[in-house]
């Protein structure tokens, strides 16, 4: 359980203060902001302890560096070269002298200190206004030195809310399947990393096709769709203990799971007789229920966020469309009727708008629309790409590309990308392995 | 209607009929050199392997589709007529799609596909009890190119011994 592992600790509490700048997150990153990111400050006695206990040099340098690439990867910001910056770290975090950073162009500073108490990591920051020459927040963490690069992500989502009003999404984690070897034999595996490609593990070993994994709304369970003794089947699996269980027990494939929003069932499909429809488990009482019925495939169900709408991918109408339900399966409505096929709708997390993967005239698009299938934007297009998943806010979409072979059938790959909503900012995340499926973790620090 | 009206209608029917007589096999041709596609069904022999002389174990797909075509159900009567003599082999039907669909509509495409192929068989007097059905969605081409023949190759339900 992560939430318990970390113990953390928040001492000061938010400053009274008014704002001058601003980030506008609607606007993609035309004019991101200008940011000086001072490395934390070490005292010489914390820098040699921590160097043993953690084999980083400067662990200070290192925290801040999190920090900075969370806040470029974002697009919103634009963190300044460290060589041009001309006040010390320490005597910056004490007062900064606003004119030097003015002189380079910063609009926003952050500066801190990090100190060994008590064998634990202490670790205090600030983020100042540059132009207005005032301290816009204030915060300490104490916490057990392993978490150090939590912290840093901790610090990026406290600056990002700051400065948006919106809340972070970089003390999160990604869970999806590493893939290796050749396309036509490929292995996969269940994989899990922090949100910036760090610390990445696999859960499971290989020895069996597993797609599609989702995390439940703590991200601390994930369910996803496994080929163990060739029967394709939902399973549940407990990251912290490794717990694997299936899910039900169903005459047929059950693929295409998610956890309703309050985590308390698995909507999915089951294939049965060349028929897929939508059924529904609940996990505490095992009651499965038939939510979708038509000799169709039915499929890729998500929950909207308040739990009383499910929107799917149906052939009913002759190809793959986008619907949407209620949530005991009255009211189908088909939502997309744009030129092409439409796949994989997922509910954001603010509920106004559906992701989804589009098939048209040979390429893939990665999109969006309302909830009425009105105001279609598509975000991206390529020879292929799908499996949209939103970070908790709702801001920046991941999924996964792959690549055209050549000739000789050979240059496959696949990789995870993200993209903010605003059509902007498409980033290759890079993992160890060739990736695909990827799902994003609520935020795990609130 | 005169006599003369009903011959001077078959005459027409007639050339009609020559006209597209003409453009079907100019088409054949032209596909088969192209590489052993109808439509975008794959007719070509190249990755097929057979359960017994004369009885190829997989049948081809239209894209999105899984509807039997006469080159599939002269296989599956194939198949059911081998399966009836061989009375204590079962066997798994694995249905597969090809790379341009989304994962899990894939996987429900490629169960739908080999429960055609089931429903084929079964009507040939082979028992549900001896079918296993499985679908690997996009998960496992025999063919890992990036074009419409590939492509053609992959979206198939293969007859495979499961004892």
């Amino acid at each position: 359980m992560i939430k318990k592992i970390i113990t953390l600790i928040l001492i000061l509490i938010p400053i009274k203060s008014f704002a001058l700048i601003e980030v506008d997150i609607t606007r993609g990153n035309l004019d991101p902001l200008p940011i000086a990111v001072s490395p934390l400050s070490i005292d010489e006695k914390s820098k040699k302890s921590f160097k043993k206990i953690l084999n980083k040099k400067n662990i200070g340098e290192e925290i801040s560096n999190i920090v900075e690439n969370n806040l470029r990867t974002s697009g919103l910001f634009n963190p300044l070269s460290k060589e041009a910056f001309l006040q010390a770290p320490d005597i910056a975090n004490l007062k900064p002298r606003f004119e030097d950073w003015n002189l380079i162009k910063a609009q926003a500073l952050i500066t801190g200190k990090v100190s060994n108490v008590d064998q634990k990591l202490r670790v205090e920051f600030r983020l100042w206004d540059v132009l207005a020459a005032k301290e816009m927040l204030a915060l300490a963490f104490t916490t057990v030195p392993d978490n150090w690069r939590r912290v840093g992500h901790i610090i990026s989502d406290k600056i990002y809310e700051r400065l948006t009003g919106e809340k972070g999404y970089f003390d999160t984690r990604i869970i999806y399947v590493a893939e290796e070897g050749p396309k036509t034999q490929r292995i996969k595996k269940l994989a899990i990393m922090d949100q910036d490609g760090f610390n990445n593990k696999f859960l499971t070993l290989g020895n069996e096709l597993v797609l599609t994994p989702r995390f439940n709304p703590t991200s601390q369970m994930v369910t996803y769709l496994s080929y163990f003794k060739n029967l394709p089947r939902v399973y549940l699996l407990d990251i912290e203990t490794g717990t694997q269980e299936v899910v039900g027990d169903f005459p047929g494939m059950t693929f295409a799971p998610r956890f309703s929003p309050d985590g308390k069932k698995i909507i999915m499909s089951l294939a049965k007789d060349g028929k897929s429809d939508i059924y529904t488990m609940d996990l505490e009482n095992r009651i499965v229920e038939k939510i979708t019925n038509h000799p169709s495939i039915d499929t890729s169900p998500s929950y909207s966020p308040d739990g009383e709408y499910v929107t799917f991918n149906s052939d009913r109408s002759g190809y793959q469309q986008i619907y949407i339900m209620k949530s005991d399966g009255s009211d189908v409505k088909r939502i997309s009727f744009g030129n092409g096929l439409y796949g994989t709708p997922v509910w954001s997390p603010r509920g106004d708008l559906i992701a989804f993967t589009k098939l048209h005239k040979g390429k893939f698009y990665i999109g969006v629309m309302r909830t009425d299938g009105k105001g279609e934007r598509l975000l991206t297009e390529n020879y292929y790409q799908e499996a949209p998943s939103w970070s908790p806010n709702g801001r920046v979409l991941i999924f996964y590309r792959e690549t055209k072979t050549d000739d000789k059938g050979e240059g496959f790959t696949a990789k995870l990308w993200s993209i903010d909503l605003t059509g902007y900012n498409e980033r290759q995340i890079k993992t160890p392995t060739d990736a695909s499926d990827p799902s994003w973790s609520s935020l795990l620090s609130n | 209607m005169t006599l003369s009206k009903i011959f001077k209608n078959s005459l027409l029917v007639l050339t009609a009929c020559l006209v597209l007589t003409a453009c079907a096999t100019k088409k054949e041709i032209a596909t088969d050199i192209k590489g052993s596609m109808q439509g975008d069904v794959y007719t070509g022999t190249d990755t097929v392997e057979y359960l017994a002389e004369g009885v190829p174990d997989r049948v081809f797909f239209a894209t999105n589709e899984s509807i039997l075509t006469t080159a599939s159900r002269e296989t599956l009567r194939a198949q059911a007529a081998w399966l009836r003599k061989n009375s204590g082999i079962n066997i798994v039907l694995e249905g597969h799609a090809d790379e341009r669909g989304t994962r899990e509509y894939n996987l429900a495409l490629g169960e739908r596909r080999a429960n055609a192929a089931k429903d084929y068989l079964m009507t040939y007097g082979i028992s549900s009890d001896r079918i296993t059905v499985l679908s690997y969605g996009k998960e496992r081409p025999v063919d890992s190119g990036s074009n419409p023949l590939s492509w053609s190759k992959n979206r198939r339900s293969v007859t495979v011994k499961a004892n």
